[in-house]
């Protein structure tokens, strides 16, 4: 029994776990803050299309030996500029435009990471490498991390207004492209921070799945931010753990957890789950009859 | 002579306050469609105006203007004298939104729909204070939602989910308020319940616009109307503005429009005859050329 337990307190034991453990964390409770947001608008894709795209900064950043995040950060901006510019001055649909222009991006990365792969490996791009992540990139992801959520502590309220009738907002004075402009930043920013702990192709799920679990679990949208915070801290603690006994991609561990936990709550909701829905039916049937 | 009752003095303010000055507006869109050119109208304290025109004839635009979500190109639009942005500010402004412009799945309650409609009074952090729960619950009293306050918005009837937003520019207390197409998807009670509120609303100073195209309600409620296509075609008194003439300019071939009168009517030849104007909804019965009266619908 003790020995179990010794084995399974084995990677607390290990510095590089522990920073894995809790730079995950608080990527994952940042991204899930967002994600309360980012499911609502249809704009999921968005952040796919973000964390594609940023990867040619990411990868100039270590060709020129910059900081990451500045590299992520600059591509990040390129991209949202690129996807209005070509919005506005065409007659392409939203979708097409976000394909094209992210496409695009994460190809020049793949290309500029193949022609110097000295400096940058492709693998820990697209998949991450949380254990092995260095001193220096843990403080940028903290900082990054520890900004976005205090900015969206204060301004959780006028952000929901926001998203939920721009011109409400407007008419009581909250300035709304300012608000829309800092919470694509912000997810940038998140985005950049998830791609060291589950690479470009999973952030997509830190920043949906826990707002999209939460929000079959509330009507309440406190609480939904509540409740899609906890599982993004949760599994993603927990995922960077499993992962050492796994011996398994992080990234793929902290995503299968929370999609475990969507489905059970796609199932088992009191109220907006599958078999609460059945048992409505059931009722409303029984009750006609 | 007596100084003047608070209350009545504090109506009077609002009297001076709420107007709506739209001179020589221009809007072009960066797409460079100009949907709005040389638009005027002024609107006074203690008005329910309706904005009348087919799709397109820039309705949207000109409630757009007013919010300050499109810049004019040329003119300008005043907020009791003030500019937009200024009378943004200062909360004069409540926007009711057409219902199809809501996202009824959005996870919040009824009640804090109506709180949004506090915020502008609000510190930056939005902290409700003990007023502004009173003003809320005043607010869902008003419009005969408080059992419905702890339901979530998707969950309630057309005629409900209208109200909600009514008690959300009641809580702002806005005193300009624009609606957008307040009665689609609504049951006869509950507009003759939101026409109720409107009028009382209007007795206390307030400046409703209302867009609409709802015609045949429009002479029940509304005592000016602005008609729109792309600009002001006329504005003024209902009764000087919405006539068949005039509707006949703002509509062109898209409304249906037939006239009743002598043998069709009656057996005898009568000169008297009633003329039937329509878009999609509730059409707008002329006798001769005078605006039928519906019967009040008694308070409920």
């Amino acid at each position: 029994m003790s020995a179990l337990l010794a084995e399974l307190l084995i990677p607390f034991d290990y510095g590089y776990m522990l920073k894995a453990m809790w730079v995950s964390a608080l990527v994952g409770g940042v991204c899930a803050f967002l994600s309360a947001y980012l499911m609502l608008k249809g704009w999921s894709l968005m952040g796919d299309a973000l964390a594609h795209s940023i990867v040619p900064g990411v990868a100039a950043a270590a060709i020129l030996g910059a900081p990451f995040a500045v590299g992520a950060f600059f591509a990040g901006i390129l991209a949202s500029v690129a996807m209005n510019f070509v919005k506005q001055k065409s007659r392409l649909r939203e979708d097409a435009v976000i394909g094209l222009v992210f496409t695009a991006l994460f190809a020049l990365g793949l290309l500029m990471a193949s022609i110097w792969p000295t400096s940058v490996s492709i693998q820990t791009i697209v998949l991450g490498n949380i254990l092995a992540i260095a001193d220096e990139d843990v403080v940028q992801v903290a900082i990054i991390a520890g900004v976005s959520l205090a900015v969206m502590l204060l301004v959780w309220k006028d952000m929901m207004v926001t998203f939920f009738d721009e011109n409400h907002a407007r008419s009581i004075g909250i300035n709304t492209t300012f608000l829309k402009g800092l919470f694509f930043t912000l997810l940038s920013a998140c985005t950049v921070a998830a791609l060291q702990t589950v690479g470009a192709c999973l952030v997509i799920a830190m920043v949906v799945t826990p707002g999209a679990t939460a929000y079959l679990l509330t009507d309440r949208f406190g609480r939904l931010i509540v409740i899609s915070v906890a599982l993004g801290v949760t599994t993603s603690f927990v995922g960077a753990y499993i992962s050492y006994f796994l011996d398994g991609a992080t990234g793929g561990v902290i995503v299968c957890l929370q999609t475990l936990l969507f489905l059970a709550a796609f199932f088992f909701a009191p109220k907006h789950g599958v078999l609460a829905s059945r048992r409505r039916r059931q009722a409303a049937i029984e009750a006609a009859a | 002579m007596n100084a003047p009752v608070p209350e009545i003095a504090a109506a009077a303010d609002a009297k001076l306050g709420a107007s709506i000055s739209v001179r020589r507006l221009n809007v072009t869109y960066p797409n460079g469609f100009t949907a709005v050119t040389d638009a005027s109208f002024e609107l006074d304290p203690g008005t329910i105006c309706a904005l009348v025109g087919v799709n397109g004839s820039g309705k949207s635009t000109i409630f757009k203007a007013i919010m300050g979500f499109v810049r004019p190109t040329a003119g300008e639009v005043r907020l009791c004298g003030l500019t937009v942005g200024e009378a943004l500010k200062r909360n004069i402004v409540a926007y009711v939104p057409q219902s199809e412009d809501v996202d009824w799945n959005f996870p919040v309650l009824v009640e804090t729909v109506v709180m949004m409609g506090r915020y502008g009074h609000m510190n930056f952090l939005r902290m409700a204070s003990r007023a502004d729960r009173y003003k809320v619950d005043e607010a869902l009293e008003r419009v005969g939602m408080s059992e419905y306050r702890k339901r979530q918005i998707g969950e309630l009837s057309g005629g409900q989910k209208k109200r909600v937003f009514l008690a959300r520019a009641l809580a702002q207390e806005g005193r300009i308020i624009l609606l957008d197409e307040p009665f689609t998807g609504v049951d006869v009670k509950t507009e003759a319940a939101i026409v109720g509120l409107l009028r009382e609303l209007r007795a206390s100073g307030h400046l409703m616009l209302v867009s609409t195209h709802n015609l045949g309600s429009v002479p029940d409620f509304c005592d000016h109307v602005v008609l729109l296509n792309r600009t002001v075609l006329a504005a003024g008194p209902t009764a000087e503005v919405f006539t068949q003439k005039n509707l006949e300019l703002a509509f062109g071939g898209v409304l249906r429009n037939f006239q009743l009168g002598g043998a069709a009517l009656h057996d005898d030849a009568d000169a008297r005859s009633v003329t039937v104007l329509t878009d999609d909804e509730r059409p707008l019965v002329l006798y001769g050329d005078k605006h039928s009266r519906r019967q009040e619908p008694d308070g409920e």
